[in-house]
């Protein structure tokens, strides 16, 4: 019984860390609707700062001053990325804005280890809260004694802050109407940095207060952020008390959660959240928010297929790379296998995010899953590779058909903080299911046979599946259900009203999403002879995000464009450099700020500005002719 | 009229929000080819009864028999499959289709293709969405991006889509709200002469008293989520309880029908 207690406490005490970053998140959020992605950077800089500070000042004043002064110097971070790179992207739509932050995460991964190196560091333990008390033979570090008080004193200090300062009272006013507060002559730009600074205040002083318990390391960021984005979703985003209850609940659930299933306890938080999405989707203490900014939101255009000159120079253009393998050598076509693979996986993204709206941040999980299709079907039941091809990806499918489901109840951003959460548990299960997965040491010798050996033919084989997927994805963009699609994204409302079940519309173009990537994995299975966990993990998702948003959101199949640029520039990016990911986040911070379009919806805007000022003049001539009539 | 099917027919509807009623005991029958007008000030249960109607809503009480079948508890779009067109205050399309597209999709849907992945939509029952719009007086923008079109068009195309399932009824909220006054006028005769021709019925909400008192042929009132008057325009115009609550309030309209009635 004791040790169930104790449990219980220690549950309690993670629950501290968690319920400050979360609820920092939820005040950010609420005030200037913007999910801030880079709230785990923050946290994990808080903790790397006050590693240094208490280290460097020395006794009880320099360990408490040193986390509060830590967490200040991140604040202070934090309002110089709010004026700096917020205030240009307030009014973008929230993909943009997702990935603008997480580009900043990706500098601070690069930043942090350039200052304090790849090793984990181990910081001092709090004075005064050295020891540990005695219960039943059980024991508890008197520090997690002092987290667990601490959480519902924060709770408070923000209640009154809220409830009895002028500030809070026009933070609350903000929430609600934002544009009100702005005509009642309520200078809004320092109501956001402030706001702003606060919530980074308290990501950062999550993080400084770990250091006691837990190990500094450059891989905090995004533990803490898929925890967070758990939290708000079960406790409500905006939502304080939400961010509380939910924080306990969830570090609760984990602390139990391993006792029931030691491998796989994530397990348990994944069937607790699908609960309350389906009895509550906008959260416990959360509400229904307003219908989204839609996610391509710049122009109008409609789309169209591919006149028979465009037609035949995608043709030529395939004929062209077929003809790689005559002069290039194995590396290249290697190179260009793996580049063809990430066209399949980024047209698959595309359709969900562009032709459905709805943009998934956890896509890796559908590529993922084929790949260990394959892998499970090669090598454990040793199937032969055509079979595993056409089969590995079912696991796709089913995978994006059990999380699709759920995530489809939500849109916006509560959708990209799902299905990132969703990708993340795949992640879970394939890292600690070791018995199964091979956890960190991946599955190996899945090697295709020998038709399909030689880098030219398996180069061949990639690219011909990937025409054909592109082509498959076009067709269906044209499709009744392609407009159907389209028509839920454009007008839920509508499109209710003429008898379009959008839901299921929506899962199925997910599902349909979710088995290409599959088809992407699988090949990608084969390609590299094997499978990690990596090919789950969020930085391919956003490898992902980053094609479509380059090739251009509103385009058609503009993904295409952009996996081939980025994979190219990636790849040669990785042999130039060791701070790739700090140019990868500028450059995702540059493109959103300066080039959202990506560039194939910048080709179509030129054309279109073009032919638009011919069709002027044709037009006053139709008026014309109508006004005779 | 006996012989004219009965359409829709409403009985006892209420809701309350709360302790508010916003509606309260509201019984009324729509027959084919009918016009009828809902109104009403501002607050009093239009739009709560328009969408109980519509299935966006549910009534605490009451029973509303759409064709023949119970509809409370229904969702919109299966009341739209009964054959209920609808068009709604603040329009609602597609921006990014074009036109013909938009009238498409309302097709497609009527045709239950919806999961068809393979067919092609610019081929879809083509020729029977330039009919719709061509009705509405659209067919020479068939082509345009929805998103380009000035806002007196998106109501008439959304009246072809309203059109797309060969409603039997058609709920119109405010058809005119936000419109010129000639475009007004315009769109309420092409409603009407739809309907007529068709014998489709309309129930619309309305706040131009022009518009209400030359197309419908009957007008229900509604105050404080009661219905206080139903009848012909010239009974409503003539019930002295309506025109304290309601017409009273508006000394131009009372000034200029005051010259008509004594003409």
């Amino acid at each position: 019984m004791a040790f169930y207690f104790v449990q219980f406490l220690t549950g309690l005490a993670s629950a501290a860390s968690l319920f400050l970053v979360a609820s920092g998140l939820s005040i950010i959020f609420g005030v200037t609707r913007i999910v801030n992605f880079a709230h785990g950077a923050f946290y994990m800089l808080g903790a790397y700062v006050a590693f240094t500070l208490t280290e460097r000042l020395s006794g009880a004043l320099g360990f408490w001053g040193g986390i509060v002064v830590a967490a200040l110097i991140v604040a202070v971070i934090g309002v110089l990325v709010e004026m700096v790179l917020l205030r240009r992207i307030y009014h973008a739509p929230e993909l943009f804005q997702l990935l603008a932050t997480f580009g900043l995460t990706l500098m601070v991964q690069d930043i942090v280890v350039m200052i304090w190196g790849p090793d984990d560091l181990l910081g001092r333990r709090a004075p005064g809260f050295r020891g540990a008390v005695d219960f039943f033979g059980q024991n508890i570090p008197s520090y997690d004694l002092f987290l667990i008080a601490l959480s519902p004193v924060v709770l408070g200090v923000l209640w009154l802050l809220f409830q009895r300062t002028r500030w809070g009272v026009l933070v609350r006013a903000a929430t609600q109407d934002r544009d009100m507060v702005a005509a009642l002559g309520v200078n809004q730009k320092w109501l956001f940095t402030s706001v702003f600074a606060l919530g980074v205040f308290l990501a950062a002083l999550g993080g400084a207060l770990q250091i006691p318990r837990d190990a500094v390391h450059h891989a905090l960021d995004l533990r803490i952020i898929v925890e967070v984005f758990v939290v708000v979703v079960i406790g409500g985003l905006g939502s304080i008390i939400g961010a509380f209850v939910a924080a306990v609940l969830v570090s609760e659930l984990n602390a139990f959660g391993i006792l029931i299933f030691p491998k796989i306890s994530i397990i348990l938080v994944f069937l607790v959240m699908a609960v309350v999405l389906i009895v509550r989707p906008w959260g416990l203490f959360g509400k229904p928010e307003a219908a989204a900014r839609r996610t391509p939101g710049l122009t109008v255009n409609p789309w169209r297929p591919l006149t028979s000159g465009e037609r035949m120079m995608s043709i030529s253009a395939l004929a062209l790379a077929a003809t790689l393998p005559l002069f290039a050598g194995n590396y290249a076509l290697t190179v260009g296998s793996e580049i063809a693979i990430f066209v399949v996986f980024a047209a698959s993204l595309h359709f969900l995010m562009s032709v459905g709206g709805l943009a998934s941040f956890g896509h890796a999980a559908y590529f993922g899953l084929g790949a260990y299709g394959v892998a499970f079907l090669a090598k454990a039941a040793g199937l032969p590779m055509m079979v595993s091809l056409l089969l590995g990806p079912v696991l796709g499918l089913l995978g994006a058909a059990v999380f699709g489901f759920f995530a489809v109840q939500l849109s916006g951003v509560y959708f990209a903080m799902l299905t990132l959460a969703f990708a993340q548990i795949v992640w879970s299960i394939a890292f600690q299911w070791v018995t199964v997965t091979g956890g960190d040491n991946g599955i190996l010798g899945v090697w295709p046979e020998k038709w399909a050996a030689s880098p030219a033919n398996f180069y061949w084989l990639s690219l011909g599946i990937t025409a054909l997927v592109v082509a498959l994805l076009r067709v269906i963009v044209f499709s009744p259900f392609g407009f159907a699609l389209r028509a839920t994204r454009d007008s839920p409302l509508r499109s209710e009203a003429i008898g379009i079940n959008g839901k299921r519309v929506q899962w199925t173009a997910f599902v349909i999403s979710g088995t290409v990537a599959g088809i992407g994995g699988a090949l990608f299975a084969y390609l590299k002879g094997s499978v990690f966990p990596d090919s789950v993990g969020i930085s391919l998702s956003v490898d992902a995000l980053v094609m479509v948003l380059l090739g251009g959101v509103e385009t058609v199949s503009g993904a295409v464009i952009g996996a081939i640029v980025f994979k190219a520039a990636n790849i040669w990016l990785v042999s130039q450099t060791d701070l790739s990911k700090l140019v990868l986040g500028g450059f995702i911070v540059l493109m959103v700020v300066a080039f959202p379009k990506g560039i194939v919806g910048t080709l179509e805007t030129i054309r279109n500005r073009r032919r638009s000022s011919k069709a002027k003049k044709s037009a006053l001539v139709t008026s014309r002719i109508e006004a005779a009539e | 009229m006996s012989m004219v099917p009965t359409l829709l027919s409403v009985q006892n509807l209420s809701k309350s929000y709360g302790g508010v009623h916003a509606v309260r005991s509201v019984s009324f029958e729509l027959k084919a080819g009918e016009i009828l007008a809902l109104i009403g000030p501002n607050g009093a249960g239009k739009s709560t009864c328009f969408d109980m109607l519509n299935g966006q809503n549910v009534p605490d009480t009451g029973r509303i028999n759409l064709l023949g079948e119970d509809t409370i508890g229904r969702k919109p779009r299966a009341i739209w499959r009964l054959g209920v067109g609808r068009t709604f205050q603040i329009t609602a399309t597609f921006p990014t289709m074009t036109v013909r597209e938009n009238v498409q999709v309302a097709l497609v849907s009527y045709g239950r293709q919806l999961f068809n992945l393979w067919g092609s939509t610019a081929a879809y029952a083509r020729d029977e969405a330039g009919r719709l719009l061509d009705l509405v007086g659209m067919v020479g923008y068939a082509e345009r991006p929805c998103g380009e079109l000035a806002y007196g068009d998106l109501k008439r195309l959304e009246l072809a889509i309203a059109l797309a399932n060969q409603p039997r009824l058609l709920l119109m909220d405010e058809p005119t709200a936000g419109m010129a006054p000639r475009e007004r006028i315009e769109l309420m005769r092409l409603t009407a002469r739809i309907a007529r021709e068709q014998s489709i019925g309309v129930l619309f909400t309305e706040h131009d008293m022009d518009v209400v008192f030359e197309h419908a042929d009957r007008i229900l009132v509604l105050n404080r989520g009661s219905l206080i008057a139903e009848g012909s325009p010239e009974e409503v115009r003539g019930n002295p309880q309506v025109r304290a609550i309601y017409l009273g309030e508006g000394l131009l309209y009372d000034a200029r029908h005051r010259e008509g009635a004594g003409a």
